[in-house]
């Protein structure tokens, strides 16, 4: 849109859009979502800090050396990145319109993203059974609120994806759907970065503790 | 097998018939009387058959007008209700001398003062000024609505949410009797076992996720939907300190959210967040709960200050003076007000480093934010200033905000906060400052903006009543606790030993007793106008000579706010427009596409509020079936495709012509 804003160089001034185009439905939503998304990165923010400061913690129970397996969180880890990359090439066959590599894609991206949350509620299974619960210590407190709330993203993100692929199987690559699977990749990739920072400070620099 | 009482236990949770507090007479006649007027209101509303056109017009809208207006309602109701919670406290405190005991038992003298407190902030403040916010800010852009229609009506009922739990607190178990922050480890359930802690947390919850998607809607509205030609630099003050109060909404509201989430994990499940043993560290609550706190009060002061610069600048008949650095002088405050929460707690010991960084960042807000009193005093200075009542509002903010200002100041001084921590010294303070700013910012605008929303101005005979009892009632009911303070005297206090203070007591709640008579006067302020609405009527769309693009518009505007959207030359529009010989537009309309209104905001918020009340009562059925609910009516939600209209130019036309009518019959010969 070029509107001429500058009054010295009109002699009448245009106070007024006479003929104005449609705003494309939608328009904010991609800023919009991002707003969210930093937000909710601040819960991530402040769940970090928390384990931070009560991390080590332990209250005479264990401590990250007894309980972490690191292949297995790496084998978690590398499953949420395959995700992110297969959400990518689902963004790609979406911007050649092309339907069904789309849904391939995305379930493909889903059963990462299952196995990644089975791994981890299997980890989580066996700590509890060994008696390491969030009841106790403060370390596993904050662990289990960290890293769950960030595996209830994942589930989230699993509802969402499904209901998506039941909208582009309904409705097609409509304008609509592209926006909402834009906001679903957006949110897939931002819980894989808040995944690495898991991985680090809660896997790895538990390990050096 | 079963028996009946574990059958009840699973079906009812922790509410039994105990719950209700039958044996409190107080609360029993609170309940009588809310009854009856809920009943009759009700009544009023069946007899005139209200219920389709309230639903149809007012709740399912999507319409940032009436969203505004009902926040506004929201923020008046429960006025009332902290009000009348402050005037029990103010009774309290003035005879509980000499042996008394006073007329509160202590178990309810420590819910009412906290939520005096919740109320007052979260569900007064916030309601006034999202609502102002929610009505001006897309007009003053010249925006037909904001960036998302639907979520701001969700927004809405979400805080209607955690209004409701709070109020059924009142009536269905307890409140919290922690203070409005809830400080673990008294928040915990070792010491707190009954209800009152999660009515707390799952009020706050409902109504926060209300407050974060409103400010992310009003974040998008601002940088996506401005008028063309209205850069950043061009926009309004209110638009600007609307755009950082959102953006601080956005960066705080998340913090609450995740603080109040490890609080109830620590009482739902039994972690050890914040509890004095296991590693938990009560200390990590009131360090993150205050990182929402202290923007949080920004949050409030800051569309305030816009309010008090856009009525300065009109009754002064001026420019505003020093636009740009008001601007940055906002975008300041709104960066500092990050780096100075741990003022609030010196005496948690974190050394005198520490302690001087905050100090002195605190400190240094209040240079900002006199960069702006200078700038109001220079706008009005050689103005031709007319002492209508959003001016009158704004130099009593002045006069006032300044002693408030000031006792900030001393209250940053680590050594004298070591002395003031917690004594009605700093009561007194944030009493100054929200009323003294927030508050009469409120009235300000509500004074200032009504007339455009109902097209009649609200009568200054009334208005004028309820600003004098307001402001001196505010000085005798604050200016006591100040001298309290400074003799020692603590917060939250519910006898007194030494007779010699009550005196002050008695003062201050002679001041509670003039704001009494304020708010009354402000309610009949607004019966009268209604009333006299024929005699107080505009019909020029700009009442006041104003500055900025909503007086474009008619009184009230159409739904569509503006039939051509607006191009701007300058930060003042509508001035440059007048100025500049604006014709408005009497031919070419076109169809005005428009969100259609939805129900399913109101559902959803239903339904959590539902939610809510099943986790605060351990009814695990009732939390589970609200929450699968709320998922199946959000997905369905997303099938629905079609959310928005077209108002056909016809309908435009006869609108627009109404208006051009109206202007005609209102030039005076």
């Amino acid at each position: 849109m070029s509107i001429n804003v500058n009054p010295a160089q009109t002699y009448e001034p245009i106070f007024y859009v006479a003929d104005e185009h449609e705003h494309p439905e939608g328009a904010s939503t991609m800023l919009g979502f991002w707003i969210y998304l930093m937000s909710d990165c601040l819960i991530f923010a402040i769940l970090f800090a928390t384990f931070g400061v009560l991390g080590g913690n332990y209250a005479a129970g264990p401590a990250p050396k007894d309980l972490f397996d690191l292949s297995q969180a790496a084998l978690n880890t590398s499953m949420l990145l395959l995700s992110s990359i297969t959400y990518g090439f689902a963004m790609l066959s979406m911007q050649n319109s092309r339907v069904g590599a789309t849904q391939a894609w995305l379930a493909i991206t889903g059963l990462f993203g299952l196995a990644f949350l089975g791994i981890e509620i299997s980890e989580f299974a066996h700590m509890i059974h060994e008696g390491a619960t969030p009841e106790r210590s403060a370390f596993l407190s904050s662990f289990f609120t960290l890293v769950g709330t960030h595996g209830l993203h994942v589930t989230f993100g699993l509802i969402w994806m499904v209901t998506l692929m039941t909208q582009v199987w309904r409705f097609g690559l409509i304008e609509a759907n592209r926006r909402r699977l834009m906001c679903l990749s957006m949110f897939w990739h931002f819980l894989d970065v808040v995944w690495i920072g898991v991985f680090t400070f809660v896997y790895l620099m538990g390990m050096l503790r | 097998m079963f028996d009946t009482t574990t059958l009840a236990k699973v079906i009812f949770g922790r509410l039994s018939l105990d719950s209700l507090p039958l044996h409190e007479p107080i609360l029993v006649g609170t309940f009588a009387v809310v009854a009856t007027g809920g009943l009759a209101l009700l009544a009023v509303i069946t007899y005139f058959r209200l219920w389709t056109y309230l639903w149809r017009e007012w709740f399912t809208t999507v319409d940032h007008k009436r969203i505004g207006i009902m926040y506004m309602i929201l923020g008046t109701v429960m006025l009332l209700r902290g009000f009348a919670d402050a005037l029990m406290m103010r009774a309290q405190q003035a005879i509980a001398f000499n042996g008394s005991q006073g007329f509160l038992p202590a178990h309810h003298y420590d819910q009412v003062f906290t939520a005096h407190g919740v109320i007052m902030i979260l569900f007064v403040a916030m309601p006034f000024v999202t609502g102002l916010m929610n009505y001006v800010v897309p007009l003053q852009i010249g925006a037909r609505d904001v960036s998302f229609p639907f979520l701001n009506n969700f927004s809405f009922w979400m805080t209607v949410g955690g209004v409701v739990l709070l109020m059924l607190s009142m009536f269905v178990g307890v409140f919290a009797r922690t203070g409005w922050l809830a400080y673990p480890p008294l928040s915990n359930l070792a010491y707190s076992p009954d209800v009152g802690v999660d009515y707390y947390i799952w009020a706050l919850q409902v109504a926060g996720v209300g407050t974060l998607l409103s400010g992310v809607n009003l974040v998008c509205t601002i940088v996506k939907l401005r008028a063309p030609g209205m850069t950043l630099m061009k926009m309004p003050v209110f638009t600007w300190t609307a755009l950082c109060t959102n953006i601080l909404i956005v960066a705080s509201f998340p913090v609450l959210t995740a603080v109040l989430a490890l609080l109830a994990l620590d009482r739902y499940i039994g972690t050890h967040f914040f509890t004095n043993d296991f590693g938990g560290n009560p200390m990590m609550y009131i360090n993150i709960i205050w990182i929402w706190g202290h923007p949080e009060v920004y949050i409030l002061v800051l569309p305030a200050f816009g309010i008090f610069s856009e009525v300065t600048a009109t009754f002064s008949g001026k420019k505003l003076f020093g636009y740009t650095s008001m601007v940055y002088a906002t975008v300041v405050i709104t960066v500092l007000s990050y780096l100075v929460w741990l003022h609030h707690f010196f005496t948690m010991g974190s050394g005198a480093s520490v302690n001087s960084f905050f100090g002195i960042t605190t400190m240094i807000i209040s240079i900002p934010t006199g960069a702006k009193m200078f700038n109001w005093l220079f706008t009005m200075y050689r103005g031709r200033i007319r002492f209508d009542l959003p001016m009158m509002w704004t130099v009593a903010f002045m006069l006032t905000f300044v002693i408030g200002g000031m006792t900030g100041v001393l209250l940053a001084v680590p050594p004298a906060d070591f002395v003031l921590h917690n004594s009605l010294f700093l009561v007194a303070h944030f009493h100054n400052v929200i009323i003294g700013g927030v508050l009469f910012g409120a009235f300000a605008g509500i004074n200032y903006w009504f007339p455009k929303a109902f097209g009649f101005r609200l009568d200054p005979f009334w208005g004028k009543a309820s600003f004098w009892f307001w402001v001196s009632g505010f000085y005798f009911a604050f200016m006591p606790l100040y001298v309290l303070g400074l003799m020692g005297v603590t917060r939250r206090l519910r006898v007194f030993d030494d007779p010699s203070l009550q005196i002050w007591f008695v003062i201050a709640a002679f001041g509670a007793f003039l704001i009494f008579l304020g708010i009354v006067s402000f309610l009949v302020q607004i019966a009268v106008s209604v009333l006299k609405r024929e005699k107080l009527a505009d019909t020029t769309g700009d009442l006041w000579d104003a500055r900025t693009l909503e007086w474009a518009t008619s009184s009230p505007p159409p739904d569509y706010n503006f039939a051509f959207t607006p191009v701007v030359h300058d930060t003042d529009a509508w001035a440059d427009m007048k100025r500049r010989g604006y014709k408005r537009p009497l031919t070419g309309f076109k169809p005005i596409h428009m969100p259609s209104n939805t129900g399913t905001g109101f559902i959803l918020a239903a339904l959590s509020t539902v939610m809510a009340f099943g986790l605060i009562w351990y009814m695990w059925w009732l939390a589970a079936a609200s929450f699968i609910a709320l998922l199946a009516v959000a997905i369905g939600h997303t099938f629905n495709y079609h959310r928005d209209y077209h108002v056909p130019a016809d309908e435009v036309v006869k609108v627009e012509n109404a208006r051009t009518r109206l202007l005609a019959a209102g030039v005076k010969p």
